[in-house]
């Protein structure tokens, strides 16, 4: 379903040039009324429900109402991500609960150099298949 | 109607930046990012200056934005030629096979470094029970490169737990342009919300690509980026065709909405020479959400039926081997799905994938932390790349270990790196036994432009790539692209096209608006003029063409020389329009280029399929004045090549050679 933004929660990421919604969208939807100081889904017939407004929010702000075309009301699915797991809640129309926690990420800290302890590039190879780390006999 | 120039009389003209590089890389999805990767490693010792652009956040950017829950190639235990026959059998005979070969021989590396930077995968343990990612990873289990036994959802898919697939992938990538930044001094190679239009072609050579142009879409900007060679990653084509649900529910597309056949667009007007660009993905999936099946024919064993409970892929083998033996064996996605339509067509459905008895079946021998277990794998299937299904499923309080779910083929993609092959003509590695030499000149996947390079979606005869096997398409393009630059070491780019000009054409729609838009009392979002027409419009006008013309769902697929005729006349008219694309703003504009590149993917979508005068791909879709697939006379590439000065298509045949011999797996 297309994500909304829930006016209370919304602070507008206090004024900073971009929101963290507006950085994140691959679809640039989010937008920002920088008079209430609200974002909101500009387009919600371009919404792909990647959620990925939602797990980035830091108010948790954001949350997704089922395609009203075809999806019944009532129900919701809300993930909370962490550096690396990420817990869903999936609330079914009839109340049903269910709750998950899957890993994201086994390396939460980040990586600060890619090619540490790679090889160098040989250029002796460089029209032969394969890659710098990775010959083809 | 009267042609409209924009002389910036109504707008302010942007500020126009020129970003000099050695190697452009639009695109930061999974092959842009594996190219950047690739790239950087060769280039800064060499002090060649790498650069992105991608239209979004390079973190959640693409078609795997959302994440995935299986990489669909990983070649493991396996014998990497069964790999390029199931390629060829599921595309119904033709295949750059020295393409596929090429990438099976490497794509692991790839998968193996995912793994090392964080992502993780599901592994088998002692006892054969599936184990997640860091589970494993805690109990002990080695690392898929170190020998782990990873959990196989089919033969040459891995199950992953890969909400964040993309953001680990893309930090490495965003890693990699970093320390090129460092080595070269440039002041930035990452431009993120930049919307390429047009490649720049070299004013010495028409065949020669120069750089690209883009606009920002956060600010009154516009980038020349000029380099000695450009690699196309920019995605497939999503919402040419009519989508099922038209109203706030077009956005949930199979494949990510955002894809907007710009890759498609920009190369064919370079004059990059395409391929099977007739070809198309249909994927049967879960109803409305389209939510993974996969997991669930493969991993869960779950049977599909039509409502009266028969496989309608066993019902209909006889006439399915009749009519299109040998691609029967075994039977592909188009044939399956062409099954399913048999039925759909009799008032047979709905067709039900049974989840609750497979589930059952599963449960028979478990205890109940392991159906637990099982139901949680189950959901996560959903919750890791398409949480709308799971949102649906919830809307609709389906239980699958209770209730079984409704299937259905969706609107027509076109994509090159998934179960589909539309795309350009590259060169191959140059190195596999059997390939015509012509297959290949010199830089692996280099267009027929010179300095233009593809990866991903838009690599034509080239499917089943999937997310694994576009990063390593893309790291193979990043190192010739290196190569190129050193044997081109000299070359200072000089583009053809009036820079002015170009940013003329960009901000159009945004002087149409600006200079109309009074005109009438519409607000913006019922706006009705007779000026200019919206993105919007455009999109639903080429959506109901394509759908009603080119074989979409509500001809179920069927199209002939006749409709495809009227068709193109139409998208001519469109193609006229589109110049009066009106934009209130820089999110409009975005919009506006987009569907601009949606209407040249659609028209060689159509073109395409006129000149192929067979059904090659029943089930994706039918001519209907020539029902069956012609061996004879079409067991052949379809390529064509669009010139710009004289506004014409040439297509040709070019001949299919099979390099590595059946038999094809069961």
């Amino acid at each position: 379903m297309p994500s909304f933004v829930i006016t209370e929660k919304c602070d507008g990421c206090k004024g900073q040039e971009k929101t963290a919604c507006m950085y994140i969208c691959p679809h640039d939807l989010m937008t920002l009324d920088t008079e209430r100081m609200k974002a909101h889904n500009q387009e919600p017939e371009q919404c792909w429900e990647c959620y990925n407004c939602v797990k980035i929010c830091p108010q948790q702000a954001i949350e997704v109402r089922a395609y009203a075309d075809f999806a019944p009301l009532g129900a919701s699915v809300i993930p909370l991500r962490g550096t690396d797991t990420i817990m869903w809640t999936v609330k079914f129309r009839n109340g049903t609960l269910k709750r998950f926690k899957f890993p994201i990420n086994m390396r939460p800290d980040g990586i600060t150099d890619p090619y540490a302890g790679m090889p160098e590039a040989n250029f002796d190879d460089i029209k032969k298949p394969g890659f710098f780390n990775f010959a083809i006999d | 109607m009267e042609k409209e120039t924009n002389s910036f009389q109504f707008v302010e003209k942007p500020a126009v930046e020129e970003v000099d590089c050695d190697i452009l890389i639009l695109g930061g999805g999974m092959s842009g990012a594996g190219a950047a990767f690739e790239a950087v490693r060769w280039a800064n010792p060499k002090g060649l200056k790498v650069v992105m652009v991608d239209k979004a956040a390079v973190e959640r950017s693409g078609a795997v934005a959302q994440g995935l829950s299986a990489i669909n190639t990983y070649i493991g235990d396996n014998d990497p030629m069964d790999y390029v026959r199931m390629v060829r059998s599921d595309l119904m005979g033709i295949t750059r096979e020295d393409l596929t070969w090429d990438l099976a021989r490497v794509v692991d590396d790839s998968v193996d470094l995912f793994e090392e930077w964080g992502l993780p995968i599901w592994k088998k343990d002692a006892e054969g029970h599936s184990m997640d990612g860091i589970a494993a990873r805690n109990a002990g289990l080695p690392s898929l490169k170190e020998g782990a036994t990873p959990v196989r959802s089919g033969k040459w898919q891995i199950m992953i737990n890969g909400e964040s697939y993309k953001a680990i992938v893309a930090e490495v990538a965003k890693k990699s342009l970093e320390l090129n930044k460092a080595a070269t001094g440039m002041d930035e190679n990452l431009y993120e919300r930049v919307f390429c239009t047009r490649l720049l072609m070299d004013s010495n050579d028409s065949n020669r690509v120069a750089g690209a142009i883009g606009f920002s879409v956060r600010e009154n900007k516009v980038f020349v980026f000029k380099a000695n060679t450009v690699l196309n990653g920019s995605g497939g084509a999503v919402n040419v065709f009519r989508p099922r649900s038209v109203g706030e529910g077009m956005g949930r597309a199979w494949f990510p909405v955002w894809n907007s056949g710009s890759g498609y667009a920009m190369g064919i007007q370079a004059g990059a020479e395409l391929t099977l660009m007739e070809n198309r993905f249909v994927p049967m999936r879960f109803k409305d959400g389209y939510g993974p099946v996969g997991a669930w024919f493969l991993f869960f064993k779950a049977q599909a039926t039509n409502a009266m409970g028969e496989d309608y892929c066993v019902k209909h083998a006889d006439i399915i081997h009749e009519q299109f033996a040998p691609y029967d064996n075994p039977m592909g996605t188009n044939l399956r799905n062409h099954a399913a339509m048999i039925e759909m067509k009799a008032g047979n459905g709905p067709i039900m994938m049974h989840t609750d008895k497979a589930m059952a079946k599963l449960a028979e021998t478990m205890d109940e932390k392991a159906i637990k277990h099982l139901e949680a794998e189950a959901w996560e299937d959903f919750l890791d790349m398409t949480i709308a299904q799971a949102g649906l499923w919830a809307a609709n309080d389906v239980e699958p270990d209770k209730v079984p779910s409704e299937l259905m083929p969706s609107e027509p993609y076109l994509l090159g790196s998934h179960a589909g092959c539309a795309g350009f003509w590259v060169s191959g590695p140059g190195d596999i036994p059997g390939a015509p030499e012509e297959w290949s000149w010199g830089y692996n996947r280099m267009s027929t432009v010179n300095g233009l390079f593809m990866s991903g979606d838009v690599v034509g005869a080239s499917g089943h790539k999937f997310s694994s096997g576009s990063h390593a398409e893309g790291r193979i393009a990043g190192k010739s692209m290196v190569a190129w630059c050193l044997d081109n070491a000299d070359y200072k780019p000089t583009v053809k096209e009036s820079v002015d000009d170009l940013v003329a054409e960009m901000y159009a729609p945004l002087e149409l608006y600006a200079k109309y838009n009074s005109y009438t009392t519409s607000p913006k979002n019922v706006d009705v003029n007779p000026n200019y027409i919206s993105p919007r419009m455009l999109q639903f006008r080429l959506m109901k063409i394509m759908d009603e013309y080119v074989g979409g769902v509500s001809t179920w697929y069927v199209t002939s020389g006749t409709l495809l005729a009227e068709g193109l006349k139409k998208l001519d008219i469109l193609k006229e329009d589109a110049t009066r694309l009106a934009a209130a703003d820089l999110h409009d504009l975005l919009r506006c280029w987009e569907n601009n590149h949606r209407i040249w993917a659609a028209e060689a979508h159509a073109r395409h399929i006129n000149f192929r005068e067979e059904t090659r791909y029943p089930g994706y879709y039918y001519r209907g004045d020539f029902p069956v697939v012609d061996d004879e006379n079409w067991k052949c590439f379809a390529n064509s090549k669009y010139d710009l000065e004289s506004n014409t298509w040439e297509h040709k045949k070019v001949p299919y050679v099979e390099l590595v011999a059946a038999p094809t797996p069961a």
